[in-house]
């Protein structure tokens, strides 16, 4: 069946490397003609992978990729009506800006006459005429990245591929050539499939962003609902600054954090539902108010830019305040401990009693990806358990409620999870491979040396890749009857 | 003693050691030959020795013969190296560095030992001796520095830009036609002076893989200084500077390649 409305469709794509590991992991996508697509995430989250697998270097381990409703999964990349702009510009050291321009077109056995009025026009439209007979190498980043482009649009192909064109640029050039990359695909009408691990420029440049992360796709959507409707707190921290912190929803429309309840204006939650909330640091309201008397509000808000109305207020002490050029960054501690940050045109010095607001429309309700931990394990004699590979002691009375050889299911809270300075101390051994700051605590993921990832709330601070060791006290552990 | 620590810390001082070897060994050497051409045995200015080569149809004809025997080898050498060094570059061996070793191994012994060897292996076998002994013998000797410095230029391209031409709607014969063998033109050039330069004045592996029976350039030049007494060695030294000067011209047309800026390995 033929689908004329999307250019390319990717369908339950998987990615397996020898080594065994998922660098995507059903991955499906849908790209309509003369969209501006990106596709964003940190490093080695499957992004390139993902590129390379429409543009025909590699092949996916399952599923496919339609182009125009054709399968294109296995065709060799010389056959695809697709271009790419590499990252590091794969220019041809041995010929010229003409000769490498012309490449797909000589290529195609095209007369003298068509090469030369494409190559030219192919260069006009990248700002680079009269720099045909130039040496490739005696051109700047900028202007070997113009003609990377160029070689690429001057085949006219369905769909262009651009590969992170702009991460060796310097920021001003950055700026300049994502204007005219934005230019240039209104301009031809071609499809864009863009790559990138910088949120600015996919905000800035896309019709639709793609965010990815571990080879899967945690959301699309357009730069403003991934902005302001993240999915999940990965694509919440990912993208901007924000405060994320566990919340209940209560109802419809209520929800409960940093221990008041607000009005909000999600639904479909259920009733006392654990979630994640996200405030972004810009749609907090804050002026000077020690919150014992409410009433005298209004005399620190001379500009009338407080909303008035049955809002939420809650109260804290700035504790940094840093000119970001626009704005003030600062960081507020309310006296129930929670952290937050809050972006304003004012300045609140460290000290100030504070008095904060949000909208209930800029509250971002989501659902939470897990509870606990959870594994699945099975009795060992003794009254040990088996998971991630160990045997581990369990308090007698949830022991004595099976026998050896069930098969069961672990679960332990977050917060019931201890670290170790040091590894050799821990019964198992990882690494920390993501951190969330909640307000109050931090939430992070621990990969262990087998691959199995551990969540962890603690208050100690620990950085990105420190090597801990992993402790659970028997109390801790929670049996369930598994399937 | 601050002048003596002056001396001895300038990097200038340190140079003069070597200033003086290159005098003596390398400069002084190349003089004597150019006079020695130019001179009878009595010391006078004379052609007689060019007029001599040019006049015995047995050394021209020598001379064209070595340099054919160089050509053949340098061509067979480049046939047999290119493909060896892509594979090695390219294909995805578990363990290419361990390949380019095993190639460059039997540098590790002296050549005249290897050609002694290979003489006896064709004893055992009662293969004659003769020019395909020698073709042989030079190709084995001379193939590793083939294929190493086309190994290297091969393995430093960049990986992006043979995906950049399957991009741009060029298959395999193209992608090599256009882009990998242009790119890797620099490292032939080093393998065809490498081995072009050492062939054409062999004569070693010629004597003992030919028992004597084929006489190449450079056995001639031996001869002319170890076997004809004083009064031939004006008749070598032309013969040498003859032949320095094909060498010369050979290593002049490599290197005036713009592609040769970009070091292909050993030169």
């Amino acid at each position: 069946m033929q689908n004329t409305n999307y250019i390319i469709e990717v369908n339950n794509v998987s990615k397996q490397f020898e080594d065994g590991k998922f660098a995507l992991d059903n991955v499906s996508l849908s790209v309509q003609k003369g969209e501006f697509v990106t596709i964003l995430g940190p490093s080695g989250c499957g992004k390139t992978t993902l590129l390379r697998c429409i543009a025909g270097f590699q092949v996916a381990t399952s599923g496919d990729i339609l182009l125009k409703g054709e399968d294109i999964t296995r065709t060799p990349p010389h056959k695809r009506p697709v271009n790419t702009v590499f990252q590091k510009y794969a220019l041809f050291p041995h010929l010229n800006v003409f000769d490498n321009v012309a490449f797909g077109l000589k290529l195609k056995k095209l007369d003298k006459d068509t090469i030369v009025k494409r190559v030219k026009q192919a260069l006009k439209t990248v700002g680079m005429t009269d720099y045909e007979y130039r040496d490739v190498d005696s051109l700047s980043g900028g202007q070997q990245q113009r003609v990377a482009i160029a070689r690429a649009i001057v085949n006219q192909p369905e769909v262009l591929l651009l590969d992170e064109p702009l991460a060796a640029l310097d920021l001003k050039m950055r700026k300049d050539m994502q204007l005219e990359l934005k230019e240039m695909h209104k301009k031809l009408g071609i499809t864009f499939i863009y790559v990138t691990h910088d949120q600015e420029e996919a905000l800035t440049l896309s019709d639709r962003v793609v965010v990815m992360n571990e080879g899967k796709i945690q959301q699309i959507g357009t730069p403003t609902d991934i902005y302001n409707e993240p999915v999940n707190c990965f694509v919440a921290d990912f993208i901007g600054e924000s405060n994320i912190l566990n919340g209940i929803m209560i109802h419809d429309r209520r929800v409960a954090f940093c221990e008041q309840e607000f009005d909000c204006i999600d639904e479909g939650f259920g009733e006392n539902t654990p979630v994640d909330v996200v405030i972004r640091p810009e749609d907090i309201y804050i002026w000077k108010s020690d919150g014992s008397d409410l009433s005298q509000q209004a005399d620190y808000d001379p500009e009338d830019r407080i909303p008035k109305g049955k809002f939420t207020k809650w109260y804290g002490t700035v504790e940094s305040c840093i000119f970001k050029g626009v704005h003030y960054e600062m960081m507020v501690l309310t006296k129930n401990g929670y952290e937050f940050m809050v972006q304003d045109y004012h300045e609140f010095l460290p000290g100030t009693e504070v008095g904060m607001l949000v909208k209930p429309e800029d509250i971002q309700v989501m659902k939470k990806e897990r509870l606990y931990n959870s594994f699945e394990a099975e009795m060992k004699e003794g009254g040990r358990v088996r998971f991630l590979s160990e045997d581990w002691d369990v308090s007698d009375n949830m022991a004595e409620r099976f026998s050896a050889g069930d098969k069961v299911q672990v679960r332990i809270n977050f917060e019931r999870v201890t670290l170790l300075d040091h590894e050799e101390d821990g019964v198992l051994q990882g690494e920390v491979h993501f951190i969330l700051y909640k307000g109050d605590h931090y939430h992070l993921t621990i990969r262990t040396d087998d691959g199995d990832d551990i969540y962890v709330d603690t208050n100690d601070v620990w950085d990105d890749g420190d090597r801990v060791g992993i402790q659970i006290a028997p109390s801790s552990i929670r049996l369930v009857k598994g399937e | 003693m601050n002048k003596l620590t002056a001396i001895f810390g300038s990097r200038r001082t340190w140079a003069w050691p070597y200033v003086l070897f290159l005098v003596l060994f390398v400069v002084l050497p190349l003089l004597l030959i150019f006079v020695y051409t130019f001179t009878d045995p009595q010391g006078h200015f004379t052609l007689r020795n060019f007029l001599q080569f040019f006049q015995t149809s047995e050394a021209v004809n020598t001379f064209i013969y070595s340099l054919a025997i160089a050509l053949l080898t340098t061509i067979i050498c480049l046939l047999l190296g290119y493909p060896a060094a892509y594979i090695m570059a390219t294909a995805e061996l578990k363990t290419p560095a361990v390949m380019a070793m095993l190639f460059i191994l039997p540098m590790w012994i002296n050549f005249l030992l290897r050609t002694i060897a290979t003489v006896e292996l064709f004893n055992m076998f009662s293969i004659p001796l003769g020019e395909g002994a020698l073709l042989y013998g030079m190709c084995y000797d001379f193939l590793p520095f083939m294929i190493y410095p086309i190994y290297n230029t091969l393995q430093k391209m960049d990986k992006s830009l043979i995906e950049a031409a399957h991009d741009l709607g060029a298959n395999g014969r193209e992608v090599f036609a256009k882009v990998i063998l242009p790119l890797s033109m620099p490292g032939i050039y080093s393998g065809i002076i490498m081995v072009f330069m050492p062939t054409v004045s062999t004569f070693a592996i010629a004597e003992l893989l030919t028992r004597n029976k084929i006489t190449l350039f450079g056995s001639l030049i031996q001869r002319a200084f170890g076997e004809g007494g004083l009064q031939m060695w004006n008749y070598g030294a032309a013969l040498s500077l003859i032949m320095l000067i094909i060498i010369g011209l050979t290593s002049f047309f490599g290197n005036n390649d713009d592609a040769a800026d970009q070091k292909g390995g050993l030169l």
